[in-house]
């Protein structure tokens, strides 16, 4: 039996298709992925991510454990901010990667993929358990949460109408506009407090709310009311990974994995090698500084073919050299777009590259990140 | 609600065609372009092809998915749909029209009793 969100209702009455995602029953697309993903682009999209995963870790302990557990430095956050970070095995290979938040001092919350959820929580149990540094509560608070992404250019015209301010937590804002890039704070709405964070997956400005499930419908029915004027549309899963895949953002499953480092993925900068010791950290340093085997490579097609996708071959003069791992038309661009992972000598910008597709060979060229980006 | 032309036949897997004598036209059913939305490439067989009832002969891409096409009839494939190629986008604008994929002569016109009425088709998309 698949799980359903909070907005399961919310999407039937707008017409969705729903897919199982993750284990979740979820909105691929509500009239046309190429029309939600432009809404985002040029406007505004509202999308369900209640099946996000919430971990919330406090205590004395909670700052150093995080810093052993976390690839990125904790300590750079101060109460009312946010960072992207992954969590590694000890060979270095992700376990998931994620948003963690400082609330107030010792108090953090992890935004967790929602494939990732049980095994992420099963991993930080048994690193807690053997953590020595301080009083530690950590929680799986992923069924307090339902939460919603408003990503576009237009949303802060409109998103103080929606959430009045000021807000009402330990990091002071007057209204939610006044938030910078990867900072969070308390908002009431309804009487309830939602965490509003300026963040996102879409490569646009916006905003990831979280609400208890029993507010998270009259917020999605105001963003969409009051939003209507400035061209706000419902956005489905299908454009939130066709707008993530224009910028390069790595989805868990595809681009990241447990036998996939940071390094070869091209997010070695948000792995803070000089903080001390993290689980995986001695593998990262090293691949830091006598290379990796693949890298992660993105490319535009050259020529007309069909979308690349996930699993197809990628070839350099007669040699299939790598595997891509996400692939999609881009509705910005008009052309075939993807990711995937290329010996570290092939994967230089401007190298041309060919994508099987059914047999047949289509010229690519590998590009710089990000593959889209605003004019 | 989707349209479904009253003189065309169907086939379960989507597929319309307007017989014509001992040649067919065949492309994709509305319903099909709305499920599929935003179609982005289509692949044509080659023009004297032989297909079967039931072989994937052509593909139709969205943006989230490729999805194989069926001839509902055996025959050799006589023209193609040049314009589909350039502008995918025909298919979903004009599925049993401008939209159309090839024309094919039948090797069996007595594989034209299996295929689907308008009624039935409907009945089989909810419609």
């Amino acid at each position: 039996m698949l799980k359903r969100t909070a907005l399961y209702a919310a999407h039937q009455k707008l017409g969705a298709k729903l897919i199982d995602f993750g284990g979740w029953e979820m909105p691929v697309q509500y009239t046309s992925i190429t029309d939600e993903h432009l809404a985002v682009r040029h406007a505004a999209g509202v999308f369900d991510i209640s099946h996000m995963g919430e971990v919330t870790v406090s205590g004395s302990g909670a700052e150093a454990f995080l810093n052993s557990v976390l690839t990125n430095d904790i300590r750079k956050l101060v109460s009312g901010q946010g960072q992207y970070t992954l969590m590694c095995n000890r060979s270095g290979g992700v376990i998931d990667d994620l948003y963690a938040y400082r609330l107030s001092v010792n108090v953090y919350l992890l935004i967790i993929n929602a494939s990732r959820i049980e095994v992420d929580v099963a991993w930080l149990q048994s690193e807690a358990a053997k953590f020595k540094g301080g009083e530690l509560n950590l929680s799986d608070a992923s069924h307090h949460y339902a939460a919603i992404a408003v990503q576009g250019p237009r949303v802060k015209e409109f998103i103080n109408t929606v959430i009045p301010g000021p807000s009402a937590s330990v990091f002071q804002v007057a209204s939610v506009t006044d938030l910078k890039k990867n900072q969070i704070a308390g908002f009431h709405f309804d009487n309830h407090n939602l965490l509003v964070a300026r963040t996102g997956y879409t490569g646009e400005d916006g905003f990831e709310i979280l609400a208890p499930d029993s507010d998270i419908q009259h917020l999605w029915d105001k963003l969409l009311e009051v939003g209507q004027p400035f061209g706000i549309k419902p956005a489905g899963l299908g454009a939130r990974d066709t707008l993530r895949t224009e910028v390069c953002y790595p989805l868990y499953g595809h681009e990241l994995d447990e036998n996939t480092t940071p390094i070869e993925a091209g997010v070695g900068s948000f792995v803070a090698h000089e903080k001390g010791y993290f689980n995986g950290g001695s593998v990262l340093a090293q691949q830091k500084a006598t290379g990796v085997k693949r890298k992660l490579i993105a490319f535009k097609m050259t020529e007309k073919s069909p979308p690349p996708r996930p699993q197809y071959a990628i070839w350099w003069d007669d040699f299939k050299i790598g595997q891509v791992v996400s692939g999609t038309q881009s509705p910005s661009l008009g052309i075939g777009i993807g990711m995937g992972y290329v010996p570290p000598e092939q994967a230089k910008p401007d190298t041309k590259i060919e994508i099987e597709i059914r047999g047949k060979n289509y010229a690519a060229v590998i590009v710089p990140k990000p593959i889209y980006k605003k004019s | 609600m989707s349209n479904v032309p009253s003189d065309l036949k169907y086939a379960k897997s989507h597929e319309w065609i307007r017989i014509s004598g001992d040649t067919a036209t065949v492309g994709i059913t509305d319903h099909a372009q709305a499920e599929l939305t935003d179609i982005v490439f289509v692949e044509l067989p080659a023009v004297g092809r032989q297909v079967k009832v039931g072989e994937a002969c052509a593909v139709v891409e969205s943006v989230k998915t490729a999805s194989d096409i069926y001839s509902p009839v055996s025959g050799e494939i006589t023209a193609v749909n040049s314009a589909v190629v350039d502008n995918p986008a025909l298919v979903n604008t004009a599925p049993d029209s401008d939209g159309w994929f090839y024309k094919i002569k039948l090797s069996n016109t007595a594989e034209v009793n299996a295929l689907l009425s308008p009624d039935d088709y409907k009945k089989q998309i909810g419609g």
